[in-house]
């Protein structure tokens, strides 16, 4: 599988699954793809909330999160994937306007 | 810039060393000066300079960022040298092991010296033997030729897609550094022939830098992953360079003319011998005088080189033991505590575990920190051995278990 994953980006299979060391490649290689790690949305204690009235659609929520889980809606408004976000908080503090707010996850049980 | 007919030079140990590197073309050279090894860099930074060598050469602020720098530049997928000795590879340490994990052909020579304290410099492989269980294959040369034609062979077993893993090609400091020798240069429509071509822009196979396949490396595993199975396959590719080193040794002699042995080991008047020495270094190759002076003397004795200390060749430790009754194993080299005091007669001893073979090991350490050994001294050693195998007879003043020859004795 390994000499699949170095030939190229598109031939890759979303997971490497190997059943014993035999088949594995030279080294433990990972490469990007969706949720590689598990869903990380399990490690936030703090979540982010974006208050849409007073959202300015800036984009800096987007541009500096660092797991890459903002995304943009057709709205231009942005939506957080809390599968996979950590809640590090990058957001809250960048955002100019104080669009988004931390919450204590306990808050949401 | 090339080599188009054969040369001989007489040259340092340290320069038939770098003049390898220019042979096997490499592409970077990450360099930190350190006795007795400075002469390898200062020759390659020289070769560099006047378009000699078309090579990147990185000037970094420690041996640590030498590994570490060569690490990046053979991910990126170019061949790869440095050198280095004694203390400068105990610091560069992390990062031997970084490259063996991340199963990079780099080669590295080192001018064995002893380790501080007390300060060092000379002739001791107790430095290279220290990375015993880094994963990287482990060469000792014998000869200023051995240097030039070991990193040679070198690249072409690393580089094989079978082991990828890097290689220490060692040498005794100021014994063979500092002096010198007529060396055969070899020219490069006869290199072109035996090295691997140099890695193309796709890079190795099992690593590279391309925006077009990503990838990363060096990542955490946990218990319950592959952890433990990638270090088992270092351990099980290592095993198997065996054979591609007999291959290498092979190829070689039948390209260049110059034999060394089976590539792990090389026997000197073994067929009819009694008793033997192995040695590693260039006592090895002292041994065969002492050999041929004893043999005048009618002493049936022979000289077994160690090629490789890893991979470990226990099948042809086995094979001497079968042919004579009394090895003298010679350790240039500490390792305290262990159960012979060196290195190389445990691995031996260790070797003849099981076998039913009642060949008697003698260890014996010798020429530590440079001390000098002479032939006289070896030749010493030889009648020991058949002292022991007529009589039974231990050597007097054996040190736990161990013959410490050599040792100062003020009167």
């Amino acid at each position: 599988m390994w000499k699949i994953i170095a030939e190229s980006k598109d031939k890759r299979p979303k997971l490497q699954n190997y059943k014993n060391w035999k088949e594995l490649p030279p080294i433990p290689i990972s490469f990007p793809c969706y949720g590689s790690m598990g869903e990380t949305g399990d490690w936030r204690v703090f979540r982010p909330v974006i208050d849409k009235k007073k959202c300015t659609k800036c984009g800096f929520c987007w541009m500096y999160c660092p797991e890459g889980v903002i995304q943009k809606s057709e709205d231009g408004f942005f939506t957080i994937d809390y599968v996979y976000c950590k809640g590090c908080g990058i957001c809250a503090k960048e955002c100019p306007v104080k669009a988004i707010e931390m919450k204590r996850e306990s808050e949401f049980e | 810039m090339s080599q188009k007919e054969q040369e001989i030079k007489f040259i340092s140990g340290n320069v038939a060393a770098a003049y390898a590197a220019r042979s096997a073309k490499v592409q970077v050279i990450s360099a930190y000066p350190i006795t007795p090894q400075t002469v390898v860099v200062e020759k390659l930074s020289e070769f560099v300079d006047s378009g000699d060598m078309p090579a990147q050469y990185i000037k970094v602020e420690s041996e640590h960022s030498v590994m570490a720098s060569l690490i990046g530049a053979s991910i990126a997928g170019t061949r790869t040298f440095s050198a280095t000795a004694g203390q400068g590879l105990l610091y560069m340490s992390e990062m031997v092991h970084w490259a063996a994990g991340t199963r990079l052909p780099i080669v590295m020579t080192i001018a064995s010296r002893g380790i501080a304290p007390p300060w060092n410099i000379w002739a001791d492989f107790t430095d290279v033997i220290s990375q015993r269980d880094a994963g990287w294959l482990t060469a000792f040369a014998s000869s200023h030729q051995e240097i030039y034609d070991g990193v040679l062979m070198a690249y072409k077993i690393c580089e094989n897609e079978e082991v990828l893993l890097p290689m220490f090609v060692a040498y005794g400091g100021f014994v063979l550094s500092h002096t010198f020798k007529p060396v055969i240069i070899e020219p490069d429509d006869k290199l072109e022939k035996f090295l691997p071509p140099l890695p193309d822009e796709k890079g190795w196979p099992h690593i590279f830098i391309d925006p077009e396949r990503p990838m990363m490396h060096g990542n955490l595993i946990m218990p319950s992953g592959f952890y433990y199975e990638f270090r088992m396959k270092i351990h099980d590719e290592m095993m198997k360079s065996m054979h591609i080193i007999k291959q290498t040794a092979l190829e070689f002699e039948k390209i260049f003319g110059r034999s060394y042995g089976n590539g792990l080991i090389q026997e000197y008047k073994m067929d009819d011998a009694e008793v033997a020495l192995i040695n590693i270094g260039g006592l090895a190759l002292q041994a065969e005088q002492a050999v041929d002076e004893l043999r005048q003397e009618g002493y049936k004795v022979g000289s077994v080189k160690l090629r490789h200390f890893r991979p470990f060749p226990t099948e042809e430790i086995i094979n001497i033991a079968k042919k004579v009754d009394v090895i003298g194993v010679v350790d240039r080299d500490t390792a305290f505590g262990s159960p012979t005091g060196g290195a190389v007669s445990s691995e031996c001893k260790s070797a003849l575990h099981g076998t039913g073979i009642d060949t008697i090991i003698l260890p014996i350490i010798t020429g530590i920190g440079g001390r000098e050994v002479s032939v006289e001294q070896q030749k010493e050693e030889f009648k020991k051995l058949i002292k022991l195998k007529e009589t039974g007879e231990l050597p007097k003043d054996m040190i736990h278990g161990t013959l410490w020859d050599g040792i100062l004795e003020v009167k």
